[in-house]
């Protein structure tokens, strides 16, 4: 049965890796749903967020094909009750249709924010699962959203061991003694 | 240390020196001659080999690797030289052997543009190579050669592709070489649990018909003495992939043949009779396994493997064992008290022996008709007795060559497993003999492969190397036509081929050569083919629809092999 997973992977910071683990996708003919790339707390170390839609069968053998990857630190795959997620969302909205409808109940109810606000158009903020960020968008589509973005969803896992404690254990990049 | 100022190019062979590196293969162009320049200074330290088609210098590399155990090299300029390389990486990285490709690049200031020549070797290799690197300035040249020897030729080995601009190779830059010893996010050594060792001895002691697969991995993890120790400590039955063959002495009481599509009857139909599989430094193929769902179906599975990734890929394992096949061996084999049943291993000798009558004999032993390339295989192994390296293509030679030389030495049997590329004899014969010059190179190849990548008699001329190229011209794309006949209604769609004149055509680069039509001349050429002193080309018109039997048909479980075409 095909489930939403989220893979998070570590690696070393290196051109062409997001490439090289985007192929392993690509290859099995997986969709990525949504993928997000960044810094973490260790300096020269980057963070894949990856979520997609597969059987545990098939993001196994996926997770294992990064994990060798002579680059990726480790990886591993959640399903969404052991992650905390969340992603930002976007609405770009007119402002006279704001101003109509209710927008205040709105953004109350969802805990969004206005961060921007211009002569045509307001600007609304929302973080939450993708739930929340849709069931917003489905409430301002009559509005008439003009733009709309969501972020990719960042999670930290509830269980894995902390990045720092793992590397201690690796070893350190070391070069042969002549 | 030397801390002269040089340039990149010069760092670049410094460095593969450091690593003990003598021999390239190669072909100049633009983007590559500071390099070349370089190079022709140091001819004393480095052989290169000029091929005549990058992709003969990327096949020839790997061979080289895989007959001297060390890392192969091999260099290409930028934009078509090293587009051309891509067959051959594929295939080194298939089949996991350590090459080291190194490309030329446009300068960087041109990077993205389009310039001439310019090709992204870097998005273009990257599925198939296990690392890859672009150097863009001098300084990073030492770093860049340590690590690609460092991820090419440990753990599961694979080729590296190293992609330098021009300006990093005319860039000056101190020079500083340190050998890597260790990076954090790559562990090519997993240690072996005791744990894992301690459940396979139960699971072993357990089973009454225990069978081991035998992998390249054995012949990577250099463990064929580790091996033969286990089996003849356990009488265990031992069968081997078309890439690990010659992993196992075929003298060995236990050896019962090679495993899959055309391998041996006795070992592919007691898969399904084993209750415990070691499957050791293999990884499952498909043209191993048949149908997945018909696989091992009483067996309990042990799966070693170095490459985590291939544990539980193909086939579930009970016990999956990420760890160094040699370890394993070493570990085990001192613990184990476990022997094999006789009437185990004496049902291997009865389905042999059936196969012998009805396959082995008639292939090898024929009183008529045309020469079938069984026979010659088998006179070839008898005239060397099984101490020269066979190349082979892909094919119908290269399954001939696999089941009827008798192979006794490691990495004696040079062929292109997981890709299954034509054209990849004659280079890799090349590669083979530059890399073994003291020993009889045999090429086995058809007459479809040998015209794909013929321009390298062009090398074979210049080195005057000694191969012995055999041709089982058939006139016809052998194996295809095979299974045209046997599933197309022998529709025989464009695998019916003229071929040239092969003996005139080698002479014409200065190589001897000769022609068989008839048995009777068989045993006088090869005689004459392997006692001339250089190259040789033979070229032997052999049965025109012969076929490779036993087979299993596509979907077919390994138990459903058949041992002729009577289903058709």
């Amino acid at each position: 049965m095909k489930e939403t997973y989220t893979i998070i992977a570590f690696s070393e910071n290196h051109v062409g890796l997001l490439n090289r683990i985007t192929i392993i996708f690509t290859r099995r003919h997986i969709n990525i749903e949504s993928l997000t790339v960044s810094s973490t707390e260790m300096k020269g170390i980057h963070r894949f967020t990856i979520v997609a839609l597969e059987t545990e069968e098939n993001i196994i053998k996926v997770v294992k094909q990064i994990e060798k990857l002579t680059e990726v630190l480790f990886a591993d795959w959640y399903l969404n009750d052991q992650l905390v997620y969340r992603e930002i969302a976007l609405y770009k909205v007119p402002i006279e249709s704001a101003i109509q409808k209710n927008l205040e109940q709105v953004l109350r109810e969802f805990n969004a924010h206005v961060v921007d606000v211009q002569k045509d158009f307001v600007i609304i903020e929302n973080t939450g699962h993708i739930d929340d960020t849709e069931k917003l968008y489905e409430i301002l589509e009559p509005y008439g959203i003009m733009q709309f973005v969501r972020s990719g969803m960042i999670s930290i896992s509830k269980n894995n061991k902390e990045l720092s404690s793992y590397l201690k254990e690796l070893p350190i990049n070391e070069y042969v003694k002549e | 240390m030397n801390n002269n100022h040089i340039t990149g190019a010069e760092a670049m062979l410094q460095s593969l020196l450091k690593e003990k590196t003598d021999t390239i293969f190669g072909y100049p162009g633009g983007a590559i001659m500071p390099i070349y320049d370089k190079l022709f200074n140091r001819k004393h330290q480095i052989n290169h080999i000029l091929v005549r088609h990058e992709q003969g210098a990327a096949h020839a590399a790997q061979a080289y690797a895989q007959v001297t155990g060390k890392t192969g090299v091999c260099f290409a300029t930028s934009g078509p030289g090293a587009t051309n390389l891509i067959t051959g990486i594929t295939n080194a990285n298939l089949d996991s052997i350590p090459v080291i490709f190194i490309t030329a690049q446009v300068a960087s200031a041109f990077l993205g543009t389009d310039a001439f020549q310019e090709t992204d070797m870097i998005s273009l290799s990257m599925p198939v190579t296990k690392w890859n690197f672009q150097v863009t300035s001098a300084d990073e040249i030492p770093d860049a050669i340590a690590k690609a020897f460092y991820y090419a030729n440990t753990g599961r080995p694979g080729p590296v592709l190293i992609d330098i601009t021009k300006d990093a190779q005319l860039g000056e830059t101190t020079f500083n070489y340190k050998r890597i010893k260790s990076i954090r996010s790559y562990n090519p050594h997993p240690a072996l649990r005791d744990s894992d060792v301690k459940e396979a001895l139960r699971m072993i002691s357990a089973s009454k018909k225990p069978l081991l697969l035998a992998g390249h991995g054995i012949l990577l993890a250099k463990a064929t003495r580790q091996l033969e120790a286990f089996i003849d400590k356990t009488a265990m039955p031992v069968a081997v992939t078309l890439l690990g063959k010659s992993a196992v002495n075929e003298d060995s009481l236990y050896y019962t043949g090679m495993l899959g599509m055309h391998g041996n009857y006795g070992p592919n139909v007691l898969t399904n009779e084993a209750d415990l599989i070691i499957a050791a430094g293999m990884r499952f193929d498909d043209r191993v396994t048949g149908n997945l769902e018909k696989y091992a179906t009483k067996a309990q599975i042990i799966h070693i493997d170095i490459d985590k990734a291939e544990l539980n890929k193909n086939v579930k394992a009970h016990l999956p064992i990420h760890a160094d096949i040699k370890d394993f061996l070493e570990k085990i084999t001192p613990m184990i008290s476990f022997k094999t049943n006789e009437t185990w291993l004496n049902q291997f000798r009865v389905l042999n022996n059936t196969e012998k009558e009805k396959v082995i004999d008639r292939e090898c032993s024929p009183n008529n008709g045309k020469i079938r390339s069984g026979e010659i295989v088998q006179m070839i192994s008898k005239k060397t007795m099984g101490n020269a390296i066979i190349v082979t293509d892909v094919g119908q030679n290269q399954m001939m060559g696999a089941r009827y030389y008798h192979y006794k030495s490691p990495n004696s049997f040079i062929t292109s497993g997981g890709l299954g590329t034509m054209g990849f004899g004659l280079p890799a014969a090349v590669g083979a003999q530059v890399g073994q010059p003291n020993k009889t190179v045999v090429l086995l190849s058809g007459d479809g492969g040998f015209q794909m990548t013929m321009q390298e008699l062009g090398t074979i001329f210049q080195y005057n190397l000694p191969v012995k190229m055999v041709i089982l011209n058939n006139n016809f794309l052998g194996m295809v036509r095979q299974w045209q006949q046997l599933f197309n209604n022998k529709r025989y769609a464009e695998t019916n081929m003229p071929t040239p004149d092969f003996p005139m055509l080698a002479r014409s680069f200065g190589i001897e050569s000769g022609l068989v039509h008839e048995r009777a001349e068989l045993d006088n050429a090869i005689n004459t083919m392997l006692n001339h002193q250089g190259p040789y080309l033979l070229e032997i018109k052999i049965e025109k629809e012969a076929n490779v039997f036993p087979m299993i048909y596509p979907g077919k479980a390994v138990d459903e092999i058949v041992l002729e075409d009577i289903a058709m």
